[in-house]
C-alpha cells in the first residue's frame, strides 16, 4: 500500500495541469477531486476509472480480483468499439469468496492468471486490485510477477483500489500502470516519421473510426490509441511514436507529460469535438509531426483537407439552421467537451442557456467566456431538483447529459441526447458534429412532445 | 467456488475454477438495494466505496430506465481503517438534509464487512446523538463476497420486518404479499389485482410495482417515487396470513409469522398451469369467495394456449442462467411444456436447486452455460448472455436483471393464468421462427445438422436461419 500511496501523490503533483500548478502545496495534497461527501455523492471509484482508461485495449484479459460486486455489477456495460478482438467484452473475475476474505486472496488470483492463459490465450492480462483484496494485503504486484516470470505472459498490476479516490484518479493509476510495465517493452515492426499515439480516447460508439481516415489520408499512422481498439502490442511499443494528442481533458496528462520527458514525444491537448476544435487537432498533429522531421508539406496538406472538409461541414450544418434556430440547449457534461461543442451550437444559430463547468479547468472556463459572451451561464453545481425545475419551467428546449440525469429531462417531458460515454451515437469529427446537430433535430422534432405534453382528458376540468 | 456437496447427489459438481467468467451473478448489497427502492419515499444507501454504489445506480437505471436514488456512505482507504461510523453519521444527516425520505435503507459492502464496522452500534450512537432523524433507518448486513443478489433482497425485507412489524388485532380480509426478487413491477401489480379481484386487501413488502413501474410523477422526488409506505409495514402484523413468492421468501415470512403470529404460506412460483391453480385455490379457501369468472376465462384461455403451443415446446432444448428463484420458475415451467432443461447455472445457494439437480443445475457463470448450450434451442438469462448467444447461434430470451439492451423489462408478466399465457406465446414463437425447415440437400449423409447450434457440416443449409438468429441476438 506504500507504493500505492506514493503513487498517488506524484499524480496529485502532475506539473503538466494547469489547474493544479494553481493549487498551493497543502490543496494539491488532497488531491485533484474534491473531497467526497457521505450521503451527496455522485459518481464512481477509482477502480471504475481504471477500467474505463484500459478495457478498451481489445486483446487483453481483463481480470478483477475482488468480491463479485466490482466486476459482476458492471461488466460489459461501456460503449468501447473494437475492430477486431473480443476479448476485452470477457468478464474476469476472481470472485472471491469468505474464505478468501480470511486467508487471502493470492492463491486464487495465481490460478486465475494461469485458467485465464490456458484458455484464452491472450497477449497480457490486466490485474485489477479492488478494495477488499487491498484491505486483507493480497501483494497483487508481487503476485503479477512471479506469475509473468512462471508463465512468460506479461500480467500486469492495475493497482487502483475503489476507496483511493475519484474515477478520474483512476484513470491517471492506470497510466501510471501502463508507464511503469508495458509502454516500451516491445518495439514497433516498423516506424515512418508519420506516427502519433493518441492518449485519452476510447473509441466509444467507434469515434475513432470518424477520425482515422481522416489522418490515413494524410498519411498519418496512429503507432498506439491510448486505449480505443487498441491492441496490447501497439501500446508496448508506442513509444516510438513521433507525436502525440492528448484528448478527453487531464484524464491521462501523466501519461502524456512522462512519454515526452523519457521519449521526447512532444504532445498537445486537443479536442475531436466540434468542427474548429477538429481542424485545430489536425493543424496541430501535423505541425508537431513536421517539428519532429516529417517533410514539410503535409501542413499544407493538412490545409487543404481542413478547408475541403469544414466547408462540407458546414454546408451540412447549414441546412439545420432554419429548423434550430434558437432553440435553446442546457448542455451538463464534464471539462473539455463543453466549450468545443458550444461553439459549433453557436454557429447554427443554437442558444446555450447554461453549461456544466464542475470538471472543466479555469482555461475551459476562459475558452467558454470568450464563447458565449458576458451572458454565458456556468453552471458550477447544479441538483437535479434545481434541473428539473428549469426543464419544466420550459427555459430550455433539449437537455445534452450523460445517462445520470436523463430521467430528469424525460420526466420533465423534455427532449434529451446522452453525450457521454453510453451514448450509442459517435460525435467526433467533422461527421459527428454533424451527427450530433442531426440527433438534437430528430430529438426536437419527434412528435410525442406535443402528445405526452396534453394534459389527460380528465384534467381537463382542473381535476388531476 | 464451492459448490453445496450435498445438493448435487445426481450430478457432481465439475472441478471448481478459481476465475469466474463471464458473470452470471450480481451482489447482495444491490439486492438489498433494490428491496429498499420498494418502500414509499425511501432512500438506500450502501456502505461502502462510492463505486458501489455508482455501479449498482447505472445498473438499475439501465435496467429499469428510470432514475434511482441510491446514496453511498463514500468510504475511503483512511475511513475504512479508522472505522466507517463518522460517514454512516454525515450520510445520514446528509440525506436527511436534502431529500427527507420517510425510510433510510443501509446495506453494508465487503469493504465495510472487510473491516468489521459495528453499524449497529454506531446507529444506536447516532440515534441518541440526532433526535432529529426522525425517520425510520434499516440496516441490513450484505458482504459481497457471499451469497448473491437475491439472498440481498431476502435479507433486506427480513430487516424491514424486524425493524418495523409489529403484532396487532387481525383485520379480516387483510393479506400481505412477499414477492421474491424475480417478481417484475409488472409481476407484482397482477399479482396485487389478483387478490385484490378476492376482496382481499393486499399489503404488498416491498412494492415495486408502486414506485419502479415506470410513471411520470406530477413533481420532482429525490426519494423513490412509490412503493409500500411505512404506515402499511406498521399494519402487517394485523394481516389475516402472509403470501410469499419463491424460496428466497420463505424466512422473512417464518420472522414475521415469529413476530406476529400472522401465518404465511410461500409459493414456490406462480408461473404454469398448475401452480397458478394452486394460488387461486389458496385465494378462494382465504377469502371464502369463488374464483371470479374473469379468471376462470384467463384459465381456460391458459389451457387453449397450452393446446395450440406444445407442439413447438415438445422436446425442445434449453439452457438457463438465472438466480435460484427464477431458475426454478422458468425450469419448472418448461418442465411442465414438455421441454428438456439441458443446462441449468444458478447464483446462489438454495434448497431448490436440489429439485433442478437432475437436470444438472449449479452455482456457474455464464462461461459454464454457454459450453453446456452447445446443442441447446433457447438460451435464457439475463442481457449479458447476449454475446454467449450469438456465438453459439441460438435464440437469447433475456429474462432476469439486467435488461440494458431490450425496452419494458419491468412490465413484463408471467405470473399466474394470463402471464402464463403471454409468456407461453412468447416462447412458443422464438420457437417457431427458429423451427429447422428442411433443405434440398439434408439428406445428402453427412449433412443433417439437426440445427443451428453450431455443427458445421450444417453450415450452407442453415444459413438463413443462422442469419436470423443473429438479428434476434444482436444487441
Amino acid at each position: 500500500m506504500e507504493g500505492l500511496s506514493n503513487t498517488v501523490q506524484e499524480v496529485f503533483n502532475e506539473p503538466a495541469c494547469g489547474k493544479n500548478l494553481a493549487k498551493t502545496d497543502k490543496e494539491r495534497k488532497k488531491g485533484c477531486t474534491q473531497a467526497l461527501q457521505p450521503g451527496a455523492a455522485a459518481g464512481g471509484c477509482a477502480f471504475d476509472g481504471a477500467k474505463i482508461a484500459l478495457q478498451p485495449i481489445t486483446d487483453v484479459a481483463h481480470l478483477v480480483h475482488g468480491p463479485i460486486a466490482c466486476e459482476g455489477n458492471s461488466w460489459d456495460n461501456r460503449g468501447a468499439k473494437s475492430s477486431g478482438p473480443l476479448l476485452y467484452r470477457t468478464g474476469f473475475t476472481t470472485d472471491i469468496n469468505e474464505t478468501d476474505v480470511v486467508f487471502g486472496g493470492e492463491k486464487r488470483l495465481f490460478r486465475a492468471v494461469k485458467e485465464i492463459l490456458a484458455k484464452y490465450d491472450p497477449p497480457a492480462v490486466f490485474v485489477y486490485q479492488t478494495c477488499v483484496t487491498a484491505l486483507i494485503g493480497d501483494d497483487i504486484e508481487a503476485l503479477c510477477k512471479a506469475a509473468s516470470a512462471r508463465f512468460g505472459r506479461p500480467v500486469i498490476p492495475i493497482n487502483a483500489p475503489g476507496f483511493v479516490g475519484s474515477k478520474n484518479l483512476g484513470n491517471k493509476l492506470a497510466g501510471e500502470a501502463l508507464l511503469e510495465y508495458v509502454i516500451g517493452t516491445e518495439e514497433p515492426a516498423y516506424t515512418t516519421p508519420y506516427d502519433i499515439n493518441i492518449i485519452g480516447e476510447y473509441n466509444l460508439a467507434g469515434e475513432l473510426w470518424q477520425v482515422k481516415p481522416l489522418l490515413t489520408e494524410l498519411g498519418i499512422r496512429v503507432l498506439s490509441c491510448l486505449s480505443g481498439d487498441a491492441r496490447y502490442h501497439e501500446v508496448a511499443s508506442s513509444h516510438r511514436a513521433r507525436a502525440a494528442m492528448m484528448v478527453c481533458s487531464k484524464a491521462m496528462i501523466n501519461v502524456a507529460r512522462k512519454m515526452e520527458e523519457r521519449y521526447g514525444i512532444p504532445f498537445f491537448e486537443g479536442s475531436f469535438y466540434g468542427v474548429s476544435d477538429m481542424s485545430e487537432a489536425l493543424r496541430e498533429i501535423a505541425r508537431l509531426l513536421v517539428a519532429r522531421g516529417a517533410p514539410g508539406d503535409l501542413e499544407d496538406r493538412t490545409e487543404t483537407l481542413v478547408a475541403r472538409e469544414e466547408a462540407r461541414a458546414w454546408s451540412r450544418l447549414a441546412a439545420y439552421r432554419p429548423r434550430l434556430q434558437g432553440k435553446r440547449v442546457l448542455l451538463i457534461t464534464g471539462g473539455v467537451k463543453s466549450w468545443s461543442v458550444v461553439a459549433a451550437l453557436q454557429e447554427i444559430g443554437i442558444e446555450i442557456v447554461g453549461t456544466s463547468v464542475k470538471k472543466s479547468t479555469k482555461e475551459d472556463k476562459e475558452r467558454i467566456q470568450k464563447i458565449m459572451g458576458d451572458e454565458a451561464h456556468m453552471i458550477e453545481d447544479m441538483t437535479p431538483r434545481e434541473m428539473y425545475k428549469l426543464l419544466k419551467d420550459a427555459r430550455a428546449d433539449i437537455m445534452l447529459s450523460g445517462g445520470r440525469s436523463q430521467f430528469v429531462a424525460l420526466k420533465a417531458k423534455v427532449p434529451w441526447l446522452d453525450i457521454n460515454q453510453e451514448r450509442h451515437h459517435a460525435y467526433a469529427g467533422y461527421d459527428g458534429m454533424v451527427a450530433l446537430v442531426h440527433e438534437i433535430d430528430k430529438a426536437l422534432s419527434n412528435p410525442i412532445w406535443g402528445q405526452v405534453r396534453r394534459p389527460a382528458p380528465w384534467a381537463a376540468e382542473g381535476v388531476s | 467456488m464451492s459448490a453445496p456437496a450435498a445438493v448435487f447427489d445426481h450430478a457432481p459438481a465439475p472441478a471448481a475454477k478459481a476465475c469466474t467468467v463471464n458473470p452470471l451473478k450480481m451482489s447482495q448489497p444491490l439486492g438489498a438495494a433494490l428491496a429498499y427502492l420498494g418502500i414509499a419515499g425511501s432512500m438506500p444507501v450502501l456502505h461502502g466505496s462510492q463505486g458501489c454504489t455508482a455501479f449498482g445506480l447505472v445498473l438499475f437505471v439501465r435496467h429499469f430506465r428510470e432514475s434511482i436514488p441510491l446514496q453511498t456512505t463514500a468510504m475511503n482507504e483512511v475511513t475504512t481503517i479508522l472505522g466507517g461510523g463518522d460517514n454512516i453519521e454525515k450520510a445520514l444527516l446528509n440525506i436527511h438534509k436534502r431529500a427527507k425520505p420517510a425510510l433510510i435503507g443501509i446495506a453494508s459492502t465487503g469493504l465495510t464487512e472487510t473491516k468489521g464496522d459495528d453499524v449497529a452500534g454506531d446507529l444506536r450512537r447516532i440515534r441518541a446523538a440526532h433526535p432529529e432523524l426522525d425517520m425510520p433507518i434499516v440496516y441490513t448486513s450484505t458482504p459481497d463476497y457471499i451469497g448473491a443478489f437475491q439472498d440481498g433482497w431476502a435479507k433486506a425485507v427480513t430487516g424491514i420486518i424486524e425493524s418495523l412489524a409489529r403484532p396487532g388485532t387481525t383485520v379480516k380480509g387483510q393479506v400481505n404479499i412477499l414477492p421474491g426478487s424475480h417478481l417484475t413491477p409488472g409481476d407484482v401489480a397482477e399479482l396485487r389485482d389478483i387478490v385484490a379481484d378476492f376482496g382481499l386487501h393486499p399489503i404488498v413488502l416491498p412494492d415495486l410495482a408502486g414506485s419502479l413501474d415506470g410513471h411520470v410523477p406530477d413533481d420532482f422526488s429525490p426519494t423513490s417515487l412509490g412503493g409500500t409506505t411505512v404506515a402499511d409495514i406498521g399494519r402487517i402484523g394485523a394481516s389475516e396470513a402472509t403470501i410469499a413468492i419463491g424460496e428466497q421468501m420463505r424466512h422473512a415470512a417464518e420472522v414475521l409469522t415469529g413476530k406476529t403470529g400472522v401465518p404465511a404460506k410461500v409459493f414456490d412460483r406462480l408461473t404454469g398451469l398448475l401452480a397458478a391453480d394452486d394460488l387461486f385455490a389458496y385465494l378462494s379457501a382465504l377469502s371464502g369467495r369463488p374464483v371470479p369468472e374473469k379468471y376462470r376465462r384467463q384459465r381456460s384461455q391458459l389451457v387453449d394456449a397450452m393446446l395450440d403451443a406444445h407442439f413447438f415446446f415438445g422436446g425442445r432444448r434449453v439452457a438457463i442462467g438465472a438466480e435460484p428463484d427464477l431458475l426454478w420458475t422458468l425450469g419448472a415451467w418448461l418442465k411442465d411444456m414438455g421441454c428438456t432443461l439441458a443446462a441449468a447455472v444458478t447464483t446462489t445457494d438454495s434448497p431448490m436447486l436440489a429439485n433442478l439437480a437432475a437436470c444438472g443445475a449449479r452455482l456457474g457463470d455464464l462461461e459454464d452455460l454457454e459450453a453446456e448450450a452447445r446443442d441447446c434451442d433457447l438460451l435464457i438469462t439475463h442481457s449479458h448472455g447476449r454475446q454467449a448467444a450469438q456465438r453459439l447461434g441460438i435464440p437469447l430470451l433475456r429474462m432476469g436483471l439486467p435488461i440494458f439492451d431490450r425496452l419494458g423489462a419491468g412490465a413484463r408478466i408471467i405470473v399466474g393464468y394470463r402471464g402464463t399465457r403471454d409468456l407461453t406465446f412468447e416462447v412458443g414463437n422464438i420457437f417457431l421462427a427458429h423451427g429447422h425447415e428442411l433443405r434440398p440437400d439434408d439428406g445428402t449423409p453427412g449433412a443433417a445438422g439437426g440445427g443451428c447450434g453450431g455443427g458445421s457440416g450444417a453450415a450452407p443449409a442453415c444459413a438463413g436461419a443462422c442469419r436470423d438468429h443473429h438479428s434476434i441476438t444482436e444487441a
